[in-house]
C-alpha cells in the first residue's frame, strides 16, 4: 500500500489483512510489551485542522512501536504567511517517511499525495474522507460482531458534511452491510455517495425517524452535527439537537447492537448510555492506535509478526 | 430545407456538427470564441436532427480547432462531429473524444475544494466516471459537477 486517501486505496483482502495485524499489536498498544517495529522511522503528523484523538492516536502508535513524530499545526507556522500546501508538504516530503494530513478543505490528501514521494495518509479533508477513522471503526464493529458481513448499520446524524460516515459507508457495504442513513433532509448523504453505494449493489435505506431504526440495528453510528462545517449558522441552528439518545430509547434494542461515534460528542449520545452494555465509542477511541499501527507497518513495508510477544 | 442550406458554405475553417440543441453558445464559451476574436462564425440552432431530435450547427471561418480544444467541446457536445474545411472541401473529419482525465480544462467548482485556492500550482484535474448519462468528478475531492457550471469554470 502507498497512500491511503479514500477506501478505495484498499481491497477488502487488504482491509481484513489490516484488522488481522491490528488484532495481534494489541498488546503493543496497551503498553504490555514494547514492539519497535518502527525504530528509525520518521511520521510527520500535518494537522491544519483541529484533532484530539486523531493526532494523538497516531503519535501513539508510532511510539509505541518505537518511531519518532515530528508534530505540525498550521497556526504558527508558515502557513499562517500564506505559504501553499504544496510548498509545506515539499518540505516534509525531505523530514519524515509518513505524512498523516488533516485540513479543512477537501481534495488537500489527493493533492499532497500528488505533491510528494512519501505516503501520505488521509486523516480527515474537510466534509470529504476519513479514511483511517473507518479502519478503527471497522476494527470496532468486527470487536463486537465477530464479523463485518451482514450487519444492519444505522449511520446518523450529519451524513452531508460527517467525513468519518462517508469513507464508512463506502466500506460497509463492500462487506455486506445493509445500511439505514438517518439525517435531518438538510444533512442528507451526498447524491453521488449514494449513487455509489447503490452501484455496489447496497440495500441503503433514508429516513428521518432514529426511534423506528433501534430495534433491528446491530450497530448504531452516531454523529455530531458539525457547526463548523455549515456555511450558514442559521442552517445549523435548525438542526442542532435533533437527534439525542439516551438509555431509555434502547430498550427494545438488541442485546449485542453497539453504538459507536467517532467522537467528540456534544449532546447527541446522553451520559446515561456510558453505562449500558451498548456503549463502544471509548473503546472504540482507543482502537484508533492499533488500527493506525496496523496501517503504519503496511506502508512503511514493515511485516507485523505472526505471533507477537 | 436542409440545415447546411441556411447559411453559406465556408471556404475555409472548422465546422462543428450534431452539437446538443440550445448549446451552441455555451459552445462558443467553452472554446472561448465568444469573446475577444475576429474570426466569422455562424449559428443555427434548434434545426432538426435524426439523431438528436434538435441540433445546433457552428461554422468557424478561418479557424482549424485543436484536438485540446475538441476535448473541451467533448464535455458538452459528445457526440459533436467536426469537419476541418479548406478551400470549400472536407480536408479532415474530427470527432470530439473525451478522455478519461480532464486536465487543466476546467476548475472544480466546489466552494471547499483545494484547487479553489489560486496559488496551489498543480494542475486541475477532473475524472469522467461515467459517459452516458456524463458524470464528472474533481480528482482531488471527488464532488461530481454541475455540467452547467462546468462551463463557468473553464480555464
Amino acid at each position: 500500500m502507498g497512500d491511503l486517501i479514500t477506501m478505495d486505496d484498499l481491497t477488502n483482502k487488504e482491509i481484513t489483512g489490516l484488522l488481522d495485524n491490528a488484532e495481534r499489536l494489541l498488546p503493543a498498544a496497551k503498553g504490555e510489551i514494547y514492539l519497535p517495529l518502527l525504530e528509525g522511522k520518521v511520521l510527520a503528523n500535518m494537522f491544519f485542522e483541529n484533532s484530539t484523538r486523531t493526532r494523538m492516536s497516531f503519535e501513539s502508535a508510532m511510539k509505541r512501536l518505537g518511531g519518532s513524530v515530528l508534530n505540525f499545526s498550521s497556526a504558527g507556522s508558515s502557513v499562517a504567511k500564506g505559504e501553499t500546501l504544496y510548498d509545506t508538504m515539499q518540505m516534509i516530503d525531505g523530514y519524515a517517511d509518513v505524512a498523516v494530513i488533516r485540513h479543512p478543505q477537501q481534495g488537500a490528501a489527493q493533492y499532497s499525495a500528488d505533491t510528494i514521494e512519501i505516503p501520505v495518509l488521509n486523516a480527515g479533508d474537510g466534509a470529504g474522507n476519513h479514511p483511517t477513522q473507518t479502519l478503527l471503526d471497522l476494527f470496532t464493529i468486527r470487536e463486537a460482531h465477530g464479523t463485518l458481513v451482514g450487519l444492519n448499520v444505522v449511520l446518523v446524524g450529519d451524513l452531508r458534511y460527517g467525513r468519518t460516515v462517508h469513507s464508512l459507508s463506502h466500506a460497509l457495504v463492500r462487506f455486506g452491510a445493509t445500511l439505514t442513513l438517518v439525517s435531518p433532509e438538510s444533512l442528507r448523504m451526498p447524491s453521488e455517495i449514494v449513487s455509489d453505494l447503490n452501484a455496489e449493489g447496497a440495500e441503503v435505506t433514508e429516513t428521518t425517524d432514529l426511534a423506528g431504526t433501534i430495534a433491528e440495528a446491530d450497530v448504531i453510528y452516531m454523529t455530531r452535527i458539525q457547526k463548523e462545517r455549515f456555511p450558514d449558522e442559521d442552517e445549523y441552528t435548525k438542526v442542532a439537537g435533533i437527534y439525542m439518545l439516551t438509555a431509555s430509547d434502547l430498550a427494545g434494542a438488541k442485546e449485542s447492537m453497539v453504538i459507536m461515534h467517532p467522537l467528540p460528542r456534544v449532546n447527541e449520545i446522553h451520559p446515561s448510555v456510558d453505562s449500558t452494555r451498548h456503549a463502544r465509542y471509548f473503546q472504540q477511541a482507543f482502537n484508533g492506535v492499533v488500527a493506525r499501527m496496523a496501517l503504519l507497518c503496511d506502508c512503511l513495508g514493515v511485516k507485523v509478526p505472526k505471533k507477537v510477544k | 430545407m436542409s440545415e447546411m442550406r441556411r447559411v453559406t458554405a465556408i471556404c475555409n475553417g472548422t465546422v462543428v456538427d450534431h452539437i446538443p440543441g440550445g448549446r451552441a453558445i455555451q459552445v462558443l464559451r467553452m472554446l472561448r470564441l465568444d469573446i475577444g476574436r475576429s474570426n466569422p462564425i455562424s449559428m443555427v440552432m434548434n434545426v432538426p436532427s435524426a439523431k438528436l431530435g434538435r441540433k445546433d450547427v457552428l461554422k468557424i471561418e478561418d479557424r482549424e480547432l485543436s484536438q485540446e480544444e475538441l476535448d473541451r467541446l467533448a464535455l458538452i457536445a459528445p457526440a459533436a462531429s467536426v469537419a476541418i474545411i479548406r478551400n470549400y472541401s472536407v480536408a479532415e473529419k474530427l470527432k470530439a473524444e473525451l478522455g478519461e482525465d480532464l486536465v487543466n480544462i476546467a476548475r472544480c467548482s466546489f466552494w471547499n475544494c483545494i484547487t479553489q485556492n489560486a496559488r496551489e500550482p498543480l494542475p486541475h484535474k477532473l475524472r469522467v466516471v461515467n459517459i452516458e448519462p456524463l458524470e464528472i468528478r474533481c480528482s482531488y475531492c471527488g464532488r461530481g459537477q454541475d455540467m452547467d457550471e462546468i462551463v463557468d469554470n473553464i480555464l
